[in-house]
């Protein structure tokens, strides 16, 4: 466990977590005060605006974050805050509601006949008669937000979930664990200074309102200044770029292409990604260029971000875009679907297919070893024949729902008995336990060799292809330093390698961090620039 | 002056006329609450309060203390609101110096006029201070002018400022709150009070004590008063004159002296019953 690591991201995240919290609650306060006003006015206003806010609240935060990104046409911290800021509504609202209905009738009497205009009724009796209710409200919702804004790391929105996302994916508990403290801790933190405030509220002690408000206003501004005090801005902090491990070689002299600006290179949420992220902005920051990462991008979300040049460059899989893009089925051999789904990159997006890696990240199924035998299969053929029917499938969220798993069933007349799905670091924990019988194992996952696993031929190739491919966005397409800093990479990764580096990566023991992995691919890469000095060579693998 | 004349005022639930009561308005039958119990069993949703006045004419000259008494629901609250446009009157006009309150704007026209509420009303989020500063506030006075006025009307009735001022209605006792609201009516320096029971939860001493300071200041300050009450000896000993209503009817009005003396119409009579068999027990006691 490298906590160090993991603390030194942490004030970028802490503040951008912290940021669009504040800023997501703001805003629900700002449009579910009035709203709940009216509301409270008018009856039948109240059963629709109440019903809308709690339809939303149904819906899971994850789908609803991944709603807003199609829904607004962006990507990152817009669909973010819009999601959080919906979702923090239902709790103001209510209590809102709540709180004005519930005003004493005499007082409001009083007020009325006083000779108060509507609106010093409201802003001098009502308003300040239910803030206490209100302010529970917000604190509940401000909690909520705070949960719900790790949700933001898929979409592309920074947030103490990126520890968490990527924490799960490449089995670093250290990260889940700073990633969950810290969300906790800032939760607890917001949750006693409104609390204060409210209690101060209810016993009516003003010098204790304004400490707890000056106390509440300093832990929120301190917050998303963090990487300020710690020393570094939060463009620095959050792009955290600079390989713990180097590739070595110092920077090279070549004076930077200054139009482009700063590179987003982008990762999906696993071991792989995360490992060809750092190669890839390696790879372009020794060639000049600024480079920023967006990880732990869900995968629905990551060719959206480079078709509107989010991100710049990410590595996709020809069999992703040819099922899920293209929304095409049939099989076709690996060299004819590459150049077709080049084509179409660039003539439907304007994304550039750079070309292959070298190795494929393909479906497979794969079992334990003893319980292969014990059936006598080692292909899927073979699984088909031995009554595949009561068998268990794990696979992950996406496989029960794509092309591939019809034509597998079709292709060898296979069914299961019980299909579970499972965060893929779960998966391969889960028919190594028995819990199911076989498995949808990525081919290049190192998690195949570290758990005793086969994987099953395919006679049929009931599996479409799955090569690496590295793609840049429309912004770079025609940037030839870019090609340039990038093409040294294709064809240069086996399928071994791959497997290895991600090996290293995933394991329980002898961990390597990803910048470490990067470092050893690294080493395979053939350049015209000198590679010297690579730690974590090849034998630390062994 | 106050004045009412032939006033009209029905009760309607969510702000709706019921049909019922409307078709029969126009008749001038007395028998209100005949209709209202029909309207109350068709419909369900008209409460006993939910009283009306029915054809009201009535005048209150200007520096009088007029006491209001009658039965619960004879509609003694309702003519008070009347006179602010808390409530509007159904038919009939009410004027006010000969000007029809319903041509005044009603925010203006009530913070003329001081306002003492049964159920005290007072605000919890501000303190005695603020609460009686309300009105002056409404008004536009300055900070130093509002502060100053609050601690003499606290003084005034009894809860020395200085111990008062600062703290909240919730830590009061009923008594205080009610003298709180009775200083906030005043504070704005009006020339009309409307009072509905203001010494209704007062011990007896501190009534006798607080309704003697309410005379002389009404008498001081020239004040006009509507006082509603449930306590037929308060009216008779405070007012200068009485109204006794009956089911939305003006039953009687006359001074303190006359309503004792003279032959009464049933409803009156049963009203002043019972004061005067207590003072006969008193008598015979002393005997």
């Amino acid at each position: 466990m490298d906590l160090s690591r993991e603390l030194s991201e942490l004030p970028a995240l802490w503040s951008a977590h912290a940021s669009i919290t504040a800023l997501a609650a703001g805003i629900a306060v700002l449009t579910s005060v009035p709203l709940g006003v009216l509301a409270a006015r008018r009856p039948r206003l109240r059963a629709g605006v109440l019903g809308m806010a709690g339809v939303v609240q149904t819906i899971p935060g994850l789908a609803l974050l991944a709603l807003m990104v199609p829904l607004l046409g962006a990507f990152g911290f817009w669909p973010a805050l819009l999601a959080l800021a919906l979702y923090a509504m239902l709790p103001i609202l209510r209590n809102t509601v709540e709180g004005i209905v519930g005003v004493d009738p005499a007082v409001l009497e009083a007020a009325d006949g006083m000779g108060m205009t509507p609106r010093q009724r409201l802003l001098e009796v009502e308003l300040p008669l239910a803030l206490p209710v209100i302010l529970a409200g917000i604190r509940t919702a401000v909690v909520w937000t705070v949960g719900m804004a790790t949700l933001s790391t898929p979409v592309g929105q920074p947030s103490l979930g990126s520890f968490i996302f990527a924490g799960l994916q490449t089995r670093n508990s250290a990260a889940v664990l700073v990633g969950c403290a810290a969300a906790a801790l800032l939760a607890i933190a917001l949750d006693v200074g409104l609390g204060a405030l409210q209690a101060s509220l209810a016993r009516r002690e003003r010098r204790r309102w304004s400490i707890a408000g000056a106390a509440l206003t300093l832990l929120i501004l301190a917050s998303v200044f963090a990487p300020l005090a710690v020393g570094g801005g939060p463009e620095r902090a959050i792009a955290a770029s600079k390989p713990a491990v180097g590739a070595g070689g110092t920077p090279s002299a070549r004076p930077a292409p200054a139009p482009l600006g700063t590179l987003h290179v982008g990762a999906k949420t696993f071991a792989e990604q995360y490992v060809l992220a750092r190669l890839i902005s390696d790879r372009l920051e020794r060639s000049g260029f600024a480079v920023e990462r967006r990880e732990s991008l869900g995968s629905n979300v990551v060719f959206d971000a480079l078709r509107q040049g989010d991100i710049d460059v990410y590595v996709e899989y020809t069999g992703t875009i040819w099922s899920s893009y293209m929304k095409r089925d049939e099989p076709v051999s690996s060299w004819r679907m590459l150049s077709l789904v080049s084509a179409w990159l660039a003539q439907t997006h304007g994304v550039r297919l750079l070309g292959a890696l070298g190795f494929e990240n393909a479906y497979c199924l794969a079992m334990r070893r003893d319980r292969a035998r014990a059936l006598g299969v080692t292909s899927l053929a073979e699984l088909a024949a031995s009554g595949g029917a009561g068998l268990a499938l794990g696979t992950d969220y996406e496989f029960p729902k794509r092309a591939e798993r019809a034509r597998l069933e079709a292709t060898y007349a296979l069914s299961f008995g019980r299909v579970v799905s499972y965060d893929p670091s779960f998966m391969y924990a889960a028919v190594e336990q028995r819990e199911v019988d076989v498995i949808t194992a990525f081919s290049s996952d190192g998690r195949i060799d570290e758990r005793g696993l086969v994987v099953l031929s395919d006679p049929k190739r009931a599996f479409p292809p799955y090569d690496a491919v590295l793609l840049l966005s429309p912004r770079v397409a025609d940037e030839p330093e870019v090609a340039r800093a990038l093409e040294p990479l294709l064809g240069a990764l086996t399928v071994d390698r791959m497997r290895q580096a991600n090996q290293m990566v995933d394991r329980e023991q002898d961990k390597r961090t990803p910048e470490q992995a990067a470092a050893w691919l690294a080493g395979f890469v053939r350049d015209r620039e000198p590679t010297v000095g690579v730690n974590g060579g090849s034998e630390a693998v062994k | 002056m106050i004045r009412f004349d032939h006033v009209r005022h029905r009760y309607a639930a969510h702000g709706v006329v019921p049909r019922a009561a409307r078709s029969s308005s126009g008749h001038g039958n007395g028998h209100v609450n005949a209709d209202l119990g029909r309207d109350a069993a068709g419909r369900g949703d008209v409460a006993l309060d939910d009283i009306v006045l029915d054809d009201v004419s009535f005048e209150v000259a200007t520096g009088e203390l007029l006491a209001v008494i009658g039965a619960s629901g004879a509609g003694k609250t309702t003519l008070l609101k009347l006179v602010n446009r808390l409530l509007e009157p159904t038919s009939g006009q009410v004027s006010i110096d000969g000007q029809d309150v319903a041509r005044r704007e009603p925010i203006a026209l009530r913070r003329s006029i001081g306002y003492v509420f049964q159920r005290f009303g007072l605000f919890p989020h501000l303190t005695l201070a603020e609460n009686v500063g309300v009105g002056p506030k409404l008004m536009g006075w300055r900070a130093a002018e509002i502060a100053a006025r609050s601690d003499e009307l606290l003084d005034l009735l009894g809860l020395p400022s200085e111990v008062f001022r600062r703290r909240f209605p919730q830590a009061l006792s009923g008594g205080q709150q009610q003298r709180v609201g009775l200083a906030r009516a005043l504070a704005a320096r009006p020339r009309i009070m409307l009072m509905d029971e203001p010494f209704g939860s007062l011990d007896l001493a501190t009534r006798d004590q607080l309704q003697q300071v309410y005379r002389r200041l009404h008498e001081q300050l020239g004040l006009t008063t509507v006082l509603v009450t449930h306590d037929v000896v308060e009216a008779l000993l405070l007012a200068d004159r009485v109204l006794v209503l009956h089911e939305g009817n003006v039953a009687q009005l006359a001074a303190p002296r006359a309503l004792i003396a003279e032959q009464q119409p049933p409803a009156v009579a049963r009203l002043l019953e019972v004061p005067r068999r207590q003072l006969e027990r008193l008598e015979a006691l002393r005997r």
